[in-house]
Parts: structure tokens; C-alpha cells; sequence
């Protein structure tokens, strides 16, 4: 009987992959990860992705922000962050979208090589917020192959009052506003909401609350747009 | 026509027998069923709003290519029917619904509905979806949830979460509310909204800060609006 050469290169192929199975680690984890906004009117800047030892954190709940975490979460720029965990031998992805997530869009799936570490963490800002961010938070990683979904909420960080103006450019840490609205929605002229942040630690957020006036009013967002209820982002994960 | 099927039986007990080769038990060998199995499960629903009667709760079964909606995707004319007037019947007329079943009023705050729904093999896929009527265009339901391989007594539990269809623009006014806050319109085929389902954001009311609303603060809700129990008793 005639065996085509496909079958003969297909049979070396597993037999490598079966030894090279063998001295991969047992802890070894390769992650594949996709993101969905949930949203209808809130986009999300770049994520960072990050898979870490037990005990490390991009931010904690009742924890005064870090200054990565505060210049994420008020300007969408993670690179601060991106440092912060590269140094305590995270692995890091950032910007898997390759800019902004739009609402109801999703980030298509990537891979992370997790390697030994035990815990997932990711974050992005909400735009348009003054300092909301999503954000999981050391996830034990399953040892069990399978998808997992995890529903994920938004948090204040608890480093700027929420006056819900757009001020362009105000995406530093210690610059009060909103940096941007790519929504497009928002209006004007607003005389600002609060200059009160009663709750400086990373807490859940409260919400936009937005006005219906277009000019003026108490704050520049829509409330029938900007608005969202928890989660707001689904995370599929696949533990090969 | 009672010959023909004798005939069969006979045949079919005949290879049946055959085989089982070299056997020469005398057991008795029983035809296979010719009817497909299926299967019950009991539904319960419970509206769990402040001021939110729920349309007419409907029930599917169906195979696992059948979504009745999907987060980012723009409604279907059936979803759109149902999440801007509560009815149902378009989609429970679907050509992939195997079996379907509705309440035949709305469900009102803090009220229960159970009813009884059918599976095969085939259709081993359960949905529910209703509206919740003073809004413009949310809904409520379990998507495609699969119930193959379950015992006999077996259970699950669910808070649903509300959806928005994105179909039509939330403006809160009277004319565009169908439920009983305002009795105004139900479905319109425009699309003024950003036409594609997501996580609902909650209704903003004339109670904070949306000026037009025909809604005051009792008609607001949160992510979660109902909770269903399903059981297999079949």
C-alpha cells in the first residue's frame, strides 16, 4: 500500500511535538485572550495585559493609586505601568488593539506566553471619564485547560475629582478634566460637577452622571449616552 | 399500511438478530424507538425590578446555531420587534425554533412564571428573552444556553442581565414608551440609534436629570433584572 508523503511528514511532526511536550514545564500556560466592550458609548484606551507572581498588582481595591496607575488612569497612558511590572518579571502586552476600543467592538484575540507566572491582571481608561478605568486584578490563571469568560468593572481611581469637563490635553496626572471625547457627543460650556474626590483609593465607580444640555449644565456628557452599569468588559480566556 | 410496518419490524428484528452472530440467547430484542427523544424542562422566571413590568416571557428551544441576539452586532427585525414592543412572535416564529412558549401577559414586579419547555437532540439549546416595557428598546433573557447531557432533576440558576437593542434612541419621552408609564409606541423600523446590542446603561429619569423623561426614579434598575431557575422534571 502507498502511503502519500503528506502522512509520513504529518507522522514526524506529532511524534516532535509529542517529545517536545515532554520537556516543556507542567506549569507552562500559552493564553489566549479576547476583549469585549460592553458598552454602547464608552470607548477604552490601549490595554496593558500583564501575567505576574502571586502578590503583584497593576492596582488594588482600597489602595491609593500608583502614579503608573493614576497616569493610566487619567490620560490612557500605560507605559509607566508597562515599566513598573517588566521590572518585577512580568510578561507585558500593551496596546493589543493597536489603539482605541470602540463600544460594542472587541480586542481580536492575542496570545500571552504566561510561562510559570500564576495571575492575570489588565487595565485601560474609560474615555470619556476623568479617571475610570476596567481593570482585573490578579486572576489566578486555571491549570485547567479551558475558555474562561470573566465579566469585568469599571473603577475610579480615586486621583481626580469627577467634574465631568472636556478639557483637551488634561490627560496628565494633577491636569483636571477629561483629555478627549472620541465619542463625539459631549457637549460644552459645563461648570463642572465636583472638585471633591471623597474616596482617594481605587473603589468601584460611581458613574458618569452626564446632563441633557448640550451647553452649560453641570457637566459636559450626555446622561443618555456616557452612562454605563457594570461590567464593562468581558474577557474570553483560553488556557491551552 | 399496518402490513408495511410489520414488514419493517420484522426486518429490522430480523438484522437486528442476524447481528448478534453466533448469540444463541433468546432474548427478547426490542426495536429502537422510532420516535426521536425528548426531553422537559420547567422554566422560572422571577421579575426581579422596582417598576418594570416584563413583556410576555417567552421561552425557546432550539439548535445551537440560533442566537437571538449577539453583543455588537446589530438586532435582528425580530429582536428589534421584541425589545421595542415586547412581541415575541416573530421571533418564536423563527424557522430554527424548534419549540416555543410564552406567557400570555406581562410579568410584573416581583411575580414568578414557570412553564414547561421541550428539547430533542437536536434542539438542546434553551433561550429566554423579554422586554422590559417602560423603555425604549431594553431587554432581558439567557442566550443560548445549553442543556445537553443534563439529568433527570438537574438545575441551574441565573441572574439575566438587561441588553439594549441599540435600535432605538433612548430618548425616555412618552410617545416612545409602549409600557403602561406612558402607553406610547412600540415598534418603529427606524434605526436611530447606534444599531448594535449591548450592555444596557440604565435609564437616566426626569428624576435625575434627563428633563424630557416621561420615567421618574422608581423605573430605574441595575445590570441585573431577573433571575430564572431551569430544571429538567422530564
Amino acid at each position: 500500500m502507498k502511503t502519500p508523503i503528506i502522512n509520513k511528514q504529518l507522522k514526524c511532526l506529532s511524534v516532535i511535538m509529542a517529545c517536545s511536550g515532554m520537556i516543556v514545564p507542567v506549569s507552562a500556560a500559552d493564553l489566549s485572550i479576547e476583549i469585549t466592550n460592553l458598552t454602547q458609548g464608552i470607548f477604552f484606551t490601549p490595554f496593558i495585559v500583564a501575567s505576574h507572581e502571586t502578590n503583584q498588582h497593576l492596582f488594588q481595591s482600597g489602595m491609593a493609586a500608583s502614579p503608573s496607575l493614576q497616569m493610566m488612569a487619567e490620560g490612557g497612558d500605560v507605559s509607566g505601568l508597562a515599566t513598573d511590572m517588566t521590572a518585577l518579571g512580568a510578561m507585558v502586552i500593551t496596546n493589543p488593539n493597536m489603539g482605541l476600543l470602540a463600544p460594542g467592538q472587541s480586542v481580536a484575540a492575542f496570545s500571552l506566553d504566561s510561562g510559570a507566572h500564576t495571575h492575570l491582571s489588565l487595565t485601560a481608561m474609560l474615555l470619556p471619564t476623568n479617571d475610570a478605568f476596567a481593570g482585573l486584578d490578579a486572576w489566578p490563571i486555571p491549570t485547567t485547560p479551558g475558555t474562561y469568560h470573566i465579566l469585568v468593572n469599571a473603577y475610579d481611581a480615586g486621583t481626580e475629582a469627577n467634574n465631568e469637563l472636556i478639557v483637551p490635553g488634561a490627560g496628565g496626572p494633577g491636569a483636571l478634566g477629561i483629555p478627549a471625547d472620541p465619542t463625539m457627543k459631549a457637549g460644552t460650556g459645563g461648570s463642572g460637577l465636583t472638585s471633591i474626590d471623597h474616596n482617594t483609593t481605587v473603589h468601584i465607580h460611581r458613574g458618569n452622571l452626564g446632563d441633557d444640555m448640550i451647553d452649560g449644565g453641570k457637566s459636559d456628557l450626555d446622561n443618555t449616552v456616557h452612562r454605563w452599569l457594570n461590567p464593562v468588559i468581558k474577557v474570553t480566556i483560553t488556557v491551552q | 399500511m399496518q402490513l408495511i410496518k410489520s414488514i419493517f419490524v420484522m426486518t429490522l428484528l430480523t438484522s437486528l438478530l442476524s447481528a448478534c452472530g453466533s448469540d444463541k440467547s433468546t432474548n427478547v430484542v426490542e426495536p429502537e424507538p422510532m420516535t426521536p427523544v425528548t426531553y422537559t424542562y420547567e422554566v422560572t422566571l422571577l421579575n426581579n425590578t422596582h417598576n418594570q413590568p416584563l413583556s410576555p416571557i417567552t421561552v425557546l428551544s432550539h439548535d445551537g446555531d440560533y442566537m437571538p441576539w449577539q453583543l455588537g452586532m446589530s438586532a435582528s427585525l425580530a429582536l428589534e420587534h421584541l425589545a421595542e414592543s415586547g412581541d415575541s412572535s416573530m421571533m418564536a416564529s423563527d424557522a430554527a425554533v424548534y419549540k416555543s412558549v410564552s406567557d400570555t401577559a406581562p410579568l410584573m414586579p416581583g411575580a414568578t412564571y414557570t412553564v414547561m419547555i421541550e428539547t430533542n437532540d437536536e434542539n438542546n439549546y434553551l433561550s429566554i428573552i423579554s422586554m422590559l416595557v417602560n423603555t425604549n428598546d431594553a431587554f432581558t433573557g439567557l442566550k443560548q444556553y445549553d442543556v445537553a447531557g443534563w439529568a433527570l432533576g438537574d438545575s441551574a440558576t441565573f441572574n439575566l442581565f438587561v441588553y439594549d437593542s441599540g435600535s432605538e434612541l433612548n430618548s425616555e419621552l412618552a410617545q416612545t414608551l409602549p409600557g403602561p408609564v406612558a402607553g406610547g409606541e412600540g415598534f418603529n423600523s427606524e434605526r436611530d440609534d447606534v444599531d448594535f446590542v449591548a450592555r444596557h446603561a440604565g435609564v437616566v429619569t426626569m428624576d435625575d436629570g434627563l428633563t424630557q423623561s416621561a420615567l421618574d426614579q422608581s423605573h430605574r434598575f441595575e445590570s441585573i433584572v431577573a433571575k430564572a431557575v431551569i430544571k429538567r422534571v422530564k
